[in-house]
């Protein structure tokens, strides 16, 4: 503790420069989504992550969206415990037949009004897995899916930018 | 060694042993065809001899071309790098099979999921629940590995039945599969006496996506693409696990450049998780600043791999037969000058943990894994380091690492100190490895190198990922397609472990425990 608190003092804020350029885009569409939350959501967007088969790195890198270089919390986007304080679920990975009747109970726990997004490839249509046995529907099949977030895994930034660029347009 | 030498050393604990065949196509392996009646006692007699675990125990459905079952199990021979595989054939009228897992705790889950999987009985194993197919969703007669398995038939469902402590005062917590945090599905079922668990049983199987299955009829290339999607955060370990095998199938010698190239990527794969690990032992016990430098730092790190190699999980890197890029004199100065940032970061991260005396009392001692236990169950990896046993296939087999004499140092305690002071030595010895990597690092301009893959051969491709080993099994069939491609990760032994590491911690150290093992749900359930 007193070298945490020694090093504090001595070197003041120490900001990394991790890649700055990278930092300044998620600033200014941090600051963005930020304003459209404070008005659609009463200040903060509540969100529930449920993975139902994926690899891991679509979570990694829901985490890592909340890491300090990317700060996804500042913009009032908070990752919740339980589905009962979420306003969105938020799914990853394909449907393994295992998890099929957890997602529907995690999405019934959640109170209205309730929206799903999907994030990763696979959460859309089963990706690389769509056609395994053990792999049910695509989750938009089974939920009222509103936003899908691309890529394998989406990058920390682009979950930031296309939750924006959604509420945006929900806005016209 | 070879064949001889190992018919050899079985003989001196089983006399009359004799093998149907004993063949060595590559100079790691080494296979030895025995009869049914024997395979029990020899299996038995190598995980004495070598004292090694049973690394992988699967089945294959030969019904189509010789109407056999073949099982084989496979068994490291550390001292002097190589595998040994033991095989069997059994009858497709009645395929049954003397159970390892009496005497040999490693096989029991191996054995259950042959058994889930084909239909194949493991005689006289005490513990035939399903695993990844999940009763309430799966009737019963369905077995998805059998090469005759087209689509799911109706059938009866069942229940899952969990061990059950009784007596007075206690009960039981069961969490999961959705648990509070942005983590993969999986059932802790507690048992708990006023504080302490006296039990804790594991249910997994939720991310079970039928990978396996998948495989069969695919091609190399395609396959490797799924291959990097199983696990995601070890998706480079697994490609490379994948490559080897492929290309010891395809007679592919790859250049020196590819080795330096792997290790360059595989030791950063490896840096990125330990921190993210040794920030997520801090933020299990409150102590959330440290956890916030561990998450720039591993910010560093895939912003580094990104750069380096345009992904931020080295997926889409590796190819069969080399690596898709090449690191010129430009990258290699990002790669230094990240590594001396990163690791003065790390160096903060380290002081900052080692100076807070209330964070070391909650390390210290919790969730111990002793040796002996950890022995028995066949723990490896950075786990079974942890808990004094010196097991580390960089360390045991040839190549560039034992070049770079690679330091490994097991730690005592098998606590979740031991494990996180592990990840720091780790931590700063991949940096080193991939210092002196990249200075051999040259040759031609050339990255890779290409041979058709031969049909009905099989190779034993392997790596020691972050977590432990990554093992990978694959057989081609009459068109050089994929007939079986059988993956193990290092949490399908270490699991186990923490079921007993957390016995008599209470509750809320549990996450701690649990984050210290940081095991794989979706490399387990495949
Ligand atoms: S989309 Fe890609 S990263 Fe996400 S779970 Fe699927 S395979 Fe993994």
């Amino acid at each position: 503790m007193i070298y945490i608190l020694k090093n504090r003092i001595l070197k003041g804020i120490v900001t990394r420069n991790i890649d700055p350029f990278l930092a300044r885009k998620t600033e200014i569409a941090g600051r963005e989504l930020k304003s459209l939350i404070r008005k659609n959501f009463g200040r903060s967007l509540d969100l529930r992550e449920v993975d139902t088969g994926s690899c891991g790195a679509c979570e990694s890198e829901i985490i890592s969206a909340n890491n300090p270089f990317y700060d996804l919390q500042r913009f009032g986007v908070n990752f919740v415990a339980s589905p009962r304080h979420a306003d969105a679920l938020l799914v990853t990975g394909p449907v393994a037949k295992n998890m099929f009747l957890a997602l529907q109970k995690t999405y019934q726990a959640m109170p209205e009004p309730k929206f799903v997004i999907t994030c990763g490839d696979c959460a859309l249509d089963g990706g690389l897995f769509k056609d395994s046995y053990y792999v049910c529907q695509a989750v938009k099949d089974i939920l009222p899916v509103a936003l899908h977030i691309p890529g394998c895994p989406p990058k920390p930034a682009v979950i930031i930018q296309q939750l924006l660029a959604f509420l945006k347009q929900k806005q016209v | 060694m070879d064949g001889a030498e190992v018919i050899s050393l079985i003989k001196k604990s089983l006399p009359d042993f004799s093998a149907l065949l004993v063949s060595q196509d590559y100079r790691d392996e080494i296979y030895l065809k025995v009869s049914p009646q024997v395979f029990q006692a020899t299996a038995l007699a190598l995980h004495k001899i070598l004292s090694s675990p049973v690394m992988m125990l699967f089945a294959l459905d030969e019904r189509n071309s010789a109407g056999v079952f073949v099982i084989n199990a496979v068994f490291v021979n550390s001292k002097e790098g190589q595998w040994i595989i033991v095989s069997m054939d059994l009858s497709q009228e009645n395929p049954v099979f003397d159970s390892l897992a009496k005497s040999i705790h490693s096989a029991s889950l191996f054995e259950r999921e042959i058994w889930e999987m084909f239909g194949i009985t493991p005689q006289g194993n005490p513990d035939l629940r399903r695993l990844n197919l999940h009763d309430e969703v799966w009737p019963k007669g369905n077995f998805p590995l059998r090469k005759d398995f087209k689509t799911m038939m109706p059938g009866d469902l069942g229940e899952y039945k969990f061990n059950r402590v009784e007596g007075g005062g206690v009960f039981e917590i069961p969490v999961g599969p959705v648990h509070a945090g942005i983590i993969g599905p999986g059932h802790f079922h507690f048992s708990v006496a006023g504080e302490p668990i006296v039990n804790l049983e594991l249910r997994l199987g939720f991310t079970h996506r039928g990978v396996e299955k998948l495989f069969e009829g695919k091609s190399f290339f395609d396959a490797l693409r799924l291959v990097e999607c199983i696990s995601g955060e070890t998706a480079f370990a697994y490609s490379v696990a994948f490559a080897t095998a492929a290309e010891k199938i395809s007679g592919i010698v790859t250049l020196e450049k590819t080795a330096y190239l792997r290790g360059i990527f595989l030791e950063l794969e490896r840096m990125y998780n330990h921190v993210n690990d040794i920030g997520g032992i801090a933020l299990d016990v409150g102590f959330s600043f440290p956890a916030a430098y561990a998450a720039l730092i591993k910010e560093a790190i895939l912003q580094l791999n990104e750069r380096l190699t345009g992904n931020r999980y080295l997926k889409k890197v590796n190819l069969i037969g080399g690596l898709a890029l090449d690191l010129d004199e430009s990258k290699k100065c990002v790669l230094f000058d990240a590594l001396k940032k990163i690791k003065n970061d790390f160096n903060e991260l380290v002081k900052m943990l080692d100076s807070s005396v209330s964070f070391m009392d909650r390390v210290d001692t919790t969730g111990v894994l002793i040796k002996k236990t950890a022995q028995d169950l066949g723990i490896v990896g950075l786990v079974a380091r942890a808990s004094g046993i010196p097991t580390d296939l960089r360390k045991y087999f040839p190549g560039i690492y034992q070049e770079a004499k690679f330091k490994m140092i097991p730690a005592e305690g098998g606590d979740v100190l031991s494990r996180l002071r592990l990840r720091f030595f780790e931590f700063m010895e991949s940096c080193r490895l991939i210092e002196e990597f990249t200075v051999k690092l040259g040759g031609s301009a050339e990255t890779k190198v290409s041979a058709p893959a031969k049909p009905e051969t099989s190779a034993l491709g392997y790596v020691e990922g972050w977590r432990g080993p990554v093992l990978c099994y694959l057989k081609t069939d009459v068109h050089g397609l994929i007939a079986r491609c059988k993956i193990v990760d290092a949490s399908s032994h270490n699991w186990q472990g923490l079921t007993y590491a957390v016995l008599g911690n209470i509750i809320p150290d549990f996450p701690v425990c649990n984050k210290s093992f940081n095991l794989s749900y979706p490399g387990n359930d495949l």
